[in-house]
């Protein structure tokens, strides 16, 4: 630029002038803010929440305790131990997911050959006490028993693409 | 002067009353001054700002207060404990005082003093001190970086300033407040920000300079010196210098008010249309409503510009401002001897 008409836009602060009429014009647009409890963003069916595991109508749980998850597991979040039932198939004993080491990624869902562990969409929990971050067998079962309806329906609608 | 001991008791406990009456509500708008300051600075960055406590937020800054009051008041080790704890009350009482020759309206000045432009410069510069002591008396090298950045800073750019209404007073002919402003008679082209542009730019910019405000407020410098010279505050030490940053703003808005864009008249004097509607009469509103206005500047300022660099700030008050206003000051005499522009009164 030209050393006198950079010297005159600095001295008349036209440059800042632009500055300030930029924010006046911003000052008076919609703002994006979501008022957050009151109002959610939409989520996506595919979203990866906290984990639920999944029983047939019938109220068998679909588990078979082949430690696909187990193994596919990134974080080594996952801890399974099975045994034999009475009837003769194969259960997990014990099922535990260590919160403070998953990371969310969906392994265990997609390896999962029964659909039996998935990642709901719940994302609002916490914890209060030591211990809690570790979801056992049966917290798991809980919130798949609570949330089956939308965990079905998340899987309904992008059935096509799985 | 009062005779007997119950008329001195009498003016004295009137005295006061005036006091408390611009204290008060000073007071309450440095309160929602600080919320006034997150809204619009959230605004214009398309956010909505607080809106959490109270409807609109509105009780954001008492939930603000009584959190700072209740803090636990920390004393660095190795502190001056006596500067430590003086320093906030030396740079929040000379922000309070400077507003006793303030002319809210024709009638509304608690002292209507000849010499209330000296007045009200010596009582800003004053208000260095609290930093510098607070800077010093903290023993942490950040609040003393700050402190000394600060210093540098405000000197320099008082020197501005001070010329600045140097080029008032000529025009106007007088220190005294209402004087000047009453020299501004005759509608918003009669006002003194047209002759003195330069002047009122250099004034408005050196007023962020002067209050330690964006794009000027290095002393604080979050992103560097963590938060400069009250970086050891806590509790209410740092409620008082908040109180004391933000009355320090709404004074330098409440001076650019009066001396550059007529104090409480009113732009539309002389409009014919308008006639003697409260429009085209002088009034307390018109001043609040300047006032407001370039408070809101101030914030619009700190949303859009990003922080100067040190010596960007010295050089813009040497080598640029200095010698604009004191050529802007001769052009005044000019203007006001040869009658140049046809004053008001």
């Amino acid at each position: 630029m030209n050393p006198i008409t950079r010297y005159f836009k600095s001295l008349l602060l036209i440059e800042l002038g632009q500055g300030l009429w930029l924010t006046l014009k911003y000052f008076f647009r919609p703002k994006f803010t979501i008022n957050y409890p009151e109002e959610k963003t939409p989520k996506s069916n595919r979203f990866r929440g906290l984990h639920a595991l999944r029983r047939y109508p019938n109220g068998e749980e679909r588990c078979i305790a082949c430690k696909l998850c187990e193994a596919v597991c990134p974080a080594l979040a996952i801890t399974i131990d099975s045994t034999q039932r009475d009837d003769g198939t194969r259960r997990t004993t014990r099922y535990d997911i260590d919160l403070f080491k998953c990371i969310f990624c969906g392994f265990c869902e997609e390896s999962c050959p029964v659909d039996s562990i998935v990642e709901t969409g719940i994302l609002e929990f916490h914890f209060e006490n030591r211990g809690e971050h570790i979801m056992t067998k049966e917290k798991l079962l809980a919130i798949g028993d609570r949330f089956e309806e939308s965990i079905a329906e998340d899987r309904r609608q992008d059935a096509a693409y799985r | 002067m009062p005779e007997t001991f119950l008329d001195q008791m009498l003016y004295m406990l009137f005295l006061l009353l005036k006091i408390l009456a611009i204290i008060v509500p000073l007071i309450l708008t440095v309160a929602y001054y600080t919320y006034f300051e997150r809204k619009v600075i959230g605004y214009m960055q398309i956010r909505r700002g607080p809106n959490r406590i109270g409807p609109l937020g509105l009780a954001q800054p008492f939930a603000d207060v009584f959190k700072l009051l209740l803090k636990e008041i920390v004393l660095p080790e190795n502190a001056n404990k006596f500067l430590f704890l003086l320093a906030p009350v030396l740079s929040l009482a000379p922000a309070f005082a400077a507003w006793v020759v303030i002319p809210f309206d024709d009638w509304a000045v608690i002292a209507n003093v000849d010499a209330g432009l000296l007045y009200l410069l010596a009582m800003s510069s004053l208000g260095v001190y609290g930093l510098i002591i607070a800077g010093w008396a903290s023993n942490s090298k950040y609040a003393f970086l700050g402190a000394l950045r600060s210093t540098a800073q405000m000197v320099s750019y008082e020197i501005a300033m001070g010329f600045a209404l140097v080029g008032v007073l000529i025009m106007a002919g007088t220190l005294n407040l209402s004087e000047i402003v009453l020299a501004q008679q005759g509608g918003i082209f009669d006002w003194f920000w047209l002759p003195l542009l330069p002047l009122f730019m250099i004034y408005i910019i050196s007023g962020l300079a002067e209050t330690n405000r964006a794009p000027f407020d290095v002393a604080e410098g979050e992103s560097e010196i963590v938060a400069g010279f009250h970086v050891e505050y806590a509790g209410a030490g740092f409620a008082v210098f908040f109180l004391a940053e933000y009355a320090n703003m709404i004074l330098i808005s409440a001076l650019t008010a009066l001396m550059f864009t007529g104090g409480w008249l009113s732009p539309f004097e002389g409009v014919p249309v308008l006639g003697n509607t409260f429009l085209a009469e002088g009034s307390i509103i018109w001043f609040l409503a300047k006032t407001s206005f370039f408070m809101f500047v101030f914030l619009w300022v700190r949303a859009t510009f990003p922080r100067y660099r040190y010596d960007q700030i010295m050089r813009l008050g040497w080598k640029v401002f200095i010698p604009i206003t004191i050529v802007w000051v001769m052009v005044a005499a000019v203007i006001t001897v040869f009658g140049l522009v046809v004053r008001g009164s």
